[in-house]
Protein backbone atom coordinates (compact mmCIF):
# COMPACT_ATOMS: atom_id res chain seq x y z
CA UNK A 1 0.00 0.00 0.00
CA UNK A 2 1.08 3.35 -1.09
CA UNK A 3 -1.08 5.53 0.29
CA UNK A 4 -1.18 6.34 4.34
CA UNK A 5 -4.73 6.15 6.24
CA UNK A 6 -4.82 9.74 7.59
CA UNK A 7 -4.82 9.67 11.26
CA UNK A 8 -7.57 10.57 13.09
CA UNK A 9 -7.26 13.15 15.32
CA UNK A 10 -7.41 12.48 18.84
CA UNK A 11 -7.35 15.78 19.91
CA UNK A 12 -10.91 16.26 20.70
CA UNK A 13 -10.57 13.33 23.12
CA UNK A 14 -9.98 15.22 25.95
CA UNK A 15 -13.36 17.46 25.62
CA UNK A 16 -15.46 13.85 24.79
CA UNK A 17 -14.16 12.42 28.08
CA UNK A 18 -14.77 15.40 29.70
CA UNK A 19 -18.62 15.37 28.56
CA UNK A 20 -18.67 11.60 30.18
CA UNK A 21 -17.02 12.90 33.44
CA UNK A 22 -19.50 15.68 33.63
CA UNK A 23 -22.61 13.36 32.99
CA UNK A 24 -21.66 11.07 35.49
CA UNK A 25 -21.04 13.48 37.88
CA UNK A 26 -24.52 14.68 37.57
CA UNK A 27 -26.22 11.75 37.94
CA UNK A 28 -24.06 10.12 40.61
CA UNK A 29 -25.87 9.85 43.95
CA UNK A 30 -23.57 8.89 46.16
CA UNK A 31 -25.95 7.58 49.08
CA UNK A 32 -24.81 4.18 50.41
CA UNK A 33 -27.75 2.99 52.12
CA UNK A 34 -26.95 1.60 55.73
CA UNK A 35 -29.62 1.60 58.19
CA UNK A 36 -30.63 -0.42 61.27
CA UNK A 37 -31.68 -3.88 60.91
CA UNK A 38 -33.98 -5.92 62.64
CA UNK A 39 -36.51 -8.74 62.37
CA UNK A 40 -40.23 -8.56 62.69
CA UNK A 41 -41.87 -11.58 64.45
CA UNK A 42 -44.49 -13.42 62.76
CA UNK A 43 -47.94 -12.68 62.99
CA UNK A 44 -49.65 -13.02 66.83
CA UNK A 45 -51.64 -16.97 66.89
CA UNK A 46 -54.75 -15.45 68.35
CA UNK A 47 -55.06 -18.72 70.00
CA UNK A 48 -51.74 -19.14 71.67
CA UNK A 49 -51.12 -17.94 75.62
CA UNK A 50 -48.85 -14.69 75.90
CA UNK A 51 -45.35 -16.02 77.13
CA UNK A 52 -45.11 -16.95 80.73
CA UNK A 53 -41.88 -14.12 81.46
CA UNK A 54 -40.88 -12.97 84.87
CA UNK A 55 -41.27 -9.33 86.09
CA UNK A 56 -37.25 -9.39 86.58
CA UNK A 57 -36.69 -10.47 82.86
CA UNK A 58 -38.28 -7.66 81.14
CA UNK A 59 -36.95 -4.43 80.27
CA UNK A 60 -40.12 -2.25 79.77
CA UNK A 61 -39.53 1.00 77.53
CA UNK A 62 -42.02 2.73 76.58
CA UNK A 63 -41.95 5.83 74.26
CA UNK A 64 -44.78 8.47 74.29
CA UNK A 65 -46.61 10.96 71.42
CA UNK A 66 -44.48 13.81 72.93
CA UNK A 67 -41.58 12.03 72.74
CA UNK A 68 -41.09 11.30 76.27
CA UNK A 69 -39.26 7.99 77.93
CA UNK A 70 -40.73 5.74 80.79
CA UNK A 71 -37.97 3.07 81.35
CA UNK A 72 -38.91 0.83 83.74
CA UNK A 73 -41.90 2.55 85.38
CA UNK A 74 -40.13 5.46 85.69
CA UNK A 75 -39.34 8.59 83.33
CA UNK A 76 -36.11 7.53 81.62
CA UNK A 77 -33.73 9.64 79.70
CA UNK A 78 -32.60 9.07 76.52
CA UNK A 79 -28.60 10.17 77.18
CA UNK A 80 -28.85 7.19 80.27
CA UNK A 81 -30.92 4.28 78.36
CA UNK A 82 -27.88 2.70 77.08
CA UNK A 83 -26.34 2.47 80.16
CA UNK A 84 -29.44 1.40 81.70
CA UNK A 85 -30.30 -0.93 79.03
CA UNK A 86 -26.34 -2.63 79.53
CA UNK A 87 -26.58 -3.02 83.35
CA UNK A 88 -29.73 -4.79 82.66
CA UNK A 89 -28.46 -6.97 79.84
CA UNK A 90 -25.39 -7.87 81.53
CA UNK A 91 -26.24 -7.92 85.37
CA UNK A 92 -22.86 -7.57 86.68
CA UNK A 93 -23.65 -8.24 89.70
CA UNK A 94 -26.24 -10.94 89.87
CA UNK A 95 -28.91 -8.47 91.43
CA UNK A 96 -32.06 -10.61 92.03
CA UNK A 97 -33.86 -7.68 90.37
CA UNK A 98 -32.30 -8.08 87.35
CA UNK A 99 -32.76 -10.97 84.44
CA UNK A 100 -31.80 -14.41 85.17
CA UNK A 101 -28.73 -16.08 83.51
CA UNK A 102 -28.88 -19.52 82.10
CA UNK A 103 -25.12 -20.87 81.61
CA UNK A 104 -24.75 -23.11 78.44
CA UNK A 105 -21.97 -24.50 76.54
CA UNK A 106 -21.40 -21.98 73.46
CA UNK A 107 -18.83 -23.74 71.18
CA UNK A 108 -15.51 -21.00 70.72
CA UNK A 109 -16.15 -19.09 74.18
CA UNK A 110 -16.79 -22.18 76.54
CA UNK A 111 -19.45 -22.10 79.23
CA UNK A 112 -21.04 -18.46 79.29
CA UNK A 113 -23.61 -17.25 81.25
CA UNK A 114 -26.85 -15.86 79.00
CA UNK A 115 -28.96 -13.69 80.06
CA UNK A 116 -32.73 -13.72 79.90
CA UNK A 117 -33.41 -10.63 79.71
CA UNK A 118 -35.81 -9.29 76.75
CA UNK A 119 -36.24 -5.57 76.13
CA UNK A 120 -39.88 -4.50 75.67
CA UNK A 121 -40.29 -1.71 73.60
CA UNK A 122 -43.34 0.14 72.80
CA UNK A 123 -44.37 3.51 71.20
CA UNK A 124 -47.26 5.34 70.43
CA UNK A 125 -48.69 6.05 67.00
CA UNK A 126 -48.08 9.82 67.49
CA UNK A 127 -44.16 9.24 68.48
CA UNK A 128 -42.13 10.96 66.29
CA UNK A 129 -40.23 8.21 64.02
CA UNK A 130 -36.81 10.18 64.78
CA UNK A 131 -36.99 9.55 69.08
CA UNK A 132 -38.32 5.74 67.87
CA UNK A 133 -34.82 5.54 65.96
CA UNK A 134 -32.81 7.23 68.97
CA UNK A 135 -34.77 4.88 70.97
CA UNK A 136 -33.86 1.34 68.63
CA UNK A 137 -30.14 3.18 68.37
CA UNK A 138 -29.26 3.27 72.03
CA UNK A 139 -30.67 -0.21 72.31
CA UNK A 140 -28.54 -1.26 69.43
CA UNK A 141 -25.86 0.48 70.43
CA UNK A 142 -25.82 -1.35 74.50
CA UNK A 143 -25.84 -4.92 72.78
CA UNK A 144 -23.05 -4.08 70.24
CA UNK A 145 -21.16 -2.44 73.29
CA UNK A 146 -22.01 -5.41 74.91
CA UNK A 147 -20.86 -7.28 72.22
CA UNK A 148 -17.56 -5.55 71.83
CA UNK A 149 -16.72 -6.54 75.33
CA UNK A 150 -17.26 -9.78 74.98
CA UNK A 151 -15.43 -10.31 72.09
CA UNK A 152 -12.50 -8.53 73.10
CA UNK A 153 -12.27 -10.45 75.99
CA UNK A 154 -12.18 -13.78 74.06
CA UNK A 155 -11.00 -13.07 70.61
CA UNK A 156 -9.06 -9.88 71.18
CA UNK A 157 -10.65 -7.47 68.72
CA UNK A 158 -13.70 -6.01 68.61
CA UNK A 159 -16.94 -7.57 67.37
CA UNK A 160 -17.21 -5.70 64.23
CA UNK A 161 -13.75 -6.60 63.38
CA UNK A 162 -14.05 -10.50 63.74
CA UNK A 163 -13.76 -12.40 60.40
CA UNK A 164 -14.32 -15.75 60.75
CA UNK A 165 -18.34 -17.17 60.62
CA UNK A 166 -17.56 -18.98 63.94
CA UNK A 167 -16.79 -16.67 66.30
CA UNK A 168 -19.03 -14.04 64.70
CA UNK A 169 -21.88 -16.68 65.69
CA UNK A 170 -20.30 -17.50 69.34
CA UNK A 171 -20.79 -14.00 69.90
CA UNK A 172 -24.27 -13.61 68.74
CA UNK A 173 -25.45 -16.64 70.60
CA UNK A 174 -23.84 -15.44 73.42
CA UNK A 175 -25.86 -11.92 73.69
CA UNK A 176 -28.42 -11.65 71.42
CA UNK A 177 -30.53 -9.55 70.32
CA UNK A 178 -33.87 -9.87 71.96
CA UNK A 179 -35.80 -6.69 71.45
CA UNK A 180 -39.53 -7.43 71.51
CA UNK A 181 -41.83 -4.87 70.00
CA UNK A 182 -45.11 -5.05 71.60
CA UNK A 183 -47.96 -5.29 69.15
CA UNK A 184 -49.29 -2.20 68.43
CA UNK A 185 -52.19 -0.15 70.42
CA UNK A 186 -53.05 3.16 70.90
CA UNK A 187 -51.87 4.58 74.30
CA UNK A 188 -51.72 8.15 73.98
CA UNK A 189 -54.64 9.04 71.35
CA UNK A 190 -52.02 10.61 68.90
CA UNK A 191 -53.21 10.06 65.11
CA UNK B 1 16.17 34.21 50.50
CA UNK B 2 15.31 33.33 47.33
CA UNK B 3 14.56 35.87 45.11
CA UNK B 4 11.86 36.05 42.17
CA UNK B 5 13.61 35.59 39.13
CA UNK B 6 13.14 38.82 36.84
CA UNK B 7 11.01 38.52 33.56
CA UNK B 8 12.79 37.44 30.57
CA UNK B 9 15.72 36.12 32.15
CA UNK B 10 17.50 33.48 30.17
CA UNK B 11 15.66 30.37 31.65
CA UNK B 12 12.07 29.83 30.45
CA UNK B 13 10.06 27.63 32.69
CA UNK B 14 9.09 24.43 30.34
CA UNK B 15 5.42 24.40 29.75
CA UNK B 16 3.67 21.30 31.32
CA UNK B 17 2.62 18.88 28.96
CA UNK B 18 -1.07 18.67 28.63
CA UNK B 19 -0.94 15.06 26.98
CA UNK B 20 -1.89 13.21 29.80
CA UNK B 21 -5.24 14.73 30.64
CA UNK B 22 -7.21 12.86 28.46
CA UNK B 23 -5.75 10.03 30.79
CA UNK B 24 -6.34 11.36 34.14
CA UNK B 25 -9.75 12.77 32.95
CA UNK B 26 -10.55 8.73 31.60
CA UNK B 27 -9.39 7.80 35.20
CA UNK B 28 -11.99 10.10 36.87
CA UNK B 29 -14.60 8.71 34.72
CA UNK B 30 -14.43 5.59 35.67
CA UNK B 31 -14.60 5.88 39.20
CA UNK B 32 -17.83 7.96 38.76
CA UNK B 33 -18.83 5.38 36.08
CA UNK B 34 -18.01 2.49 39.10
CA UNK B 35 -19.45 4.57 42.07
CA UNK B 36 -22.68 5.47 39.95
CA UNK B 37 -25.99 4.27 41.26
CA UNK B 38 -28.93 5.45 39.08
CA UNK B 39 -31.74 6.37 41.15
CA UNK B 40 -34.50 3.73 40.04
CA UNK B 41 -37.72 5.79 41.26
CA UNK B 42 -38.32 9.57 41.29
CA UNK B 43 -39.05 10.64 44.47
CA UNK B 44 -42.55 11.82 45.12
CA UNK B 45 -42.06 12.55 49.08
CA UNK B 46 -39.57 13.79 51.04
CA UNK B 47 -37.41 11.63 52.98
CA UNK B 48 -35.01 13.18 55.55
CA UNK B 49 -33.51 9.79 56.99
CA UNK B 50 -32.63 10.19 61.01
CA UNK B 51 -29.26 9.97 61.78
CA UNK B 52 -27.99 6.93 64.29
CA UNK B 53 -24.51 6.04 65.13
CA UNK B 54 -25.12 1.93 65.26
CA UNK B 55 -25.82 1.72 61.11
CA UNK B 56 -25.07 -1.55 59.40
CA UNK B 57 -24.72 -0.99 55.61
CA UNK B 58 -27.06 -2.98 53.81
CA UNK B 59 -25.45 -6.17 51.69
CA UNK B 60 -26.67 -6.69 48.24
CA UNK B 61 -28.62 -4.30 47.01
CA UNK B 62 -30.27 -6.48 44.32
CA UNK B 63 -31.77 -8.07 47.13
CA UNK B 64 -33.40 -5.08 48.56
CA UNK B 65 -36.94 -3.78 48.05
CA UNK B 66 -37.81 0.20 48.95
CA UNK B 67 -40.87 1.84 50.77
CA UNK B 68 -40.71 5.28 50.78
CA UNK B 69 -42.61 7.17 53.40
CA UNK B 70 -43.06 11.13 54.10
CA UNK B 71 -44.76 14.02 53.41
CA UNK B 72 -45.18 14.48 49.69
CA UNK B 73 -43.28 16.84 47.79
CA UNK B 74 -45.69 18.68 45.93
CA UNK B 75 -47.46 19.80 48.91
CA UNK B 76 -49.46 22.23 47.48
CA UNK B 77 -50.97 19.34 45.22
CA UNK B 78 -51.29 16.41 48.20
CA UNK B 79 -51.24 18.40 51.04
CA UNK B 80 -48.91 17.74 54.01
CA UNK B 81 -49.89 14.20 55.14
CA UNK B 82 -47.40 11.55 55.21
CA UNK B 83 -47.46 9.23 52.27
CA UNK B 84 -46.35 5.82 51.26
CA UNK B 85 -44.63 5.92 47.58
CA UNK B 86 -44.07 2.09 46.58
CA UNK B 87 -42.82 2.38 43.03
CA UNK B 88 -43.60 5.37 41.10
CA UNK B 89 -46.88 6.33 43.04
CA UNK B 90 -48.82 6.53 46.18
CA UNK B 91 -49.90 3.78 47.65
CA UNK B 92 -52.28 3.07 50.99
CA UNK B 93 -51.03 0.43 53.60
CA UNK B 94 -53.63 -2.41 51.73
CA UNK B 95 -51.18 -2.17 48.44
CA UNK B 96 -47.83 -3.39 50.59
CA UNK B 97 -48.76 -6.74 50.10
CA UNK B 98 -49.30 -6.94 46.68
CA UNK B 99 -45.88 -5.12 46.03
CA UNK B 100 -44.00 -7.19 48.37
CA UNK B 101 -45.67 -10.30 46.32
CA UNK B 102 -44.57 -8.44 43.21
CA UNK B 103 -40.96 -8.06 44.32
CA UNK B 104 -40.19 -11.47 45.07
CA UNK B 105 -41.48 -12.85 41.67
CA UNK B 106 -39.01 -10.83 40.30
CA UNK B 107 -36.04 -12.92 42.26
CA UNK B 108 -34.68 -15.96 42.01
CA UNK B 109 -36.16 -18.33 44.32
CA UNK B 110 -33.36 -19.34 45.98
CA UNK B 111 -32.96 -15.61 47.21
CA UNK B 112 -36.67 -14.74 47.81
CA UNK B 113 -35.90 -15.76 51.50
CA UNK B 114 -32.74 -12.96 51.75
CA UNK B 115 -35.11 -10.38 50.50
CA UNK B 116 -34.75 -7.35 52.84
CA UNK B 117 -37.17 -4.50 52.91
CA UNK B 118 -35.69 -1.09 53.77
CA UNK B 119 -38.07 1.44 55.30
CA UNK B 120 -36.91 5.16 53.95
CA UNK B 121 -38.68 7.19 56.23
CA UNK B 122 -38.49 10.94 57.24
CA UNK B 123 -38.10 11.63 60.49
CA UNK B 124 -41.13 13.34 61.05
CA UNK B 125 -43.26 11.00 60.06
CA UNK B 126 -45.59 9.88 63.27
CA UNK B 127 -45.13 5.73 63.87
CA UNK B 128 -48.28 5.29 63.43
CA UNK B 129 -47.95 4.56 59.64
CA UNK B 130 -44.77 3.25 60.40
CA UNK B 131 -46.42 0.57 62.50
CA UNK B 132 -49.35 -0.18 60.17
CA UNK B 133 -46.85 -0.64 57.13
CA UNK B 134 -44.29 -2.98 59.62
CA UNK B 135 -47.72 -5.12 60.53
CA UNK B 136 -48.53 -5.40 56.85
CA UNK B 137 -44.53 -6.71 56.11
CA UNK B 138 -45.28 -9.25 59.28
CA UNK B 139 -48.71 -10.53 57.52
CA UNK B 140 -46.93 -11.02 54.16
CA UNK B 141 -43.69 -12.45 55.73
CA UNK B 142 -41.54 -10.34 54.87
CA UNK B 143 -40.22 -10.22 58.42
CA UNK B 144 -36.25 -8.56 57.83
CA UNK B 145 -36.15 -5.04 57.43
CA UNK B 146 -33.99 -2.13 57.58
CA UNK B 147 -34.53 1.48 59.20
CA UNK B 148 -32.91 3.41 56.64
CA UNK B 149 -30.63 5.98 58.66
CA UNK B 150 -27.65 8.10 57.81
CA UNK B 151 -24.40 7.89 60.00
CA UNK B 152 -24.15 9.93 63.00
CA UNK B 153 -20.43 11.65 63.31
CA UNK B 154 -19.68 11.90 66.60
CA UNK B 155 -17.02 13.96 67.74
CA UNK B 156 -14.77 12.12 69.62
CA UNK B 157 -14.59 13.54 73.67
Amino acid sequence: MRRKTPEINAGSMADISFLLLIFFLVTTTMDTDSGISRRLPPPPDPTAAPPDVKERNVFNVLVNKNDRLMVDGRVGDIRTLKLETKEFLSNPNNDPNLPEKREEIIPGIGPFQISKGIISLKNDRGTSYDMYIQVQNELTAAVNELRDELSKQKFGKKFSELTDNKSIEAIQKAIPVSISEAEPEDIGGGK
Amino acid sequence: MARFRKEGSSKELPSISTGSMPDIIFMILFFFMVTTTMREVTLKVRVTPPEATEVQKLEKKSLVSFIYIGPPTQSKLYGTESRIQLNDSYRTVNDIAEFVYAEREQRNEADRQLLTTSLKVDKEVRMGVVTDVKQELRQVGAFKINYSTRKKVVAEN
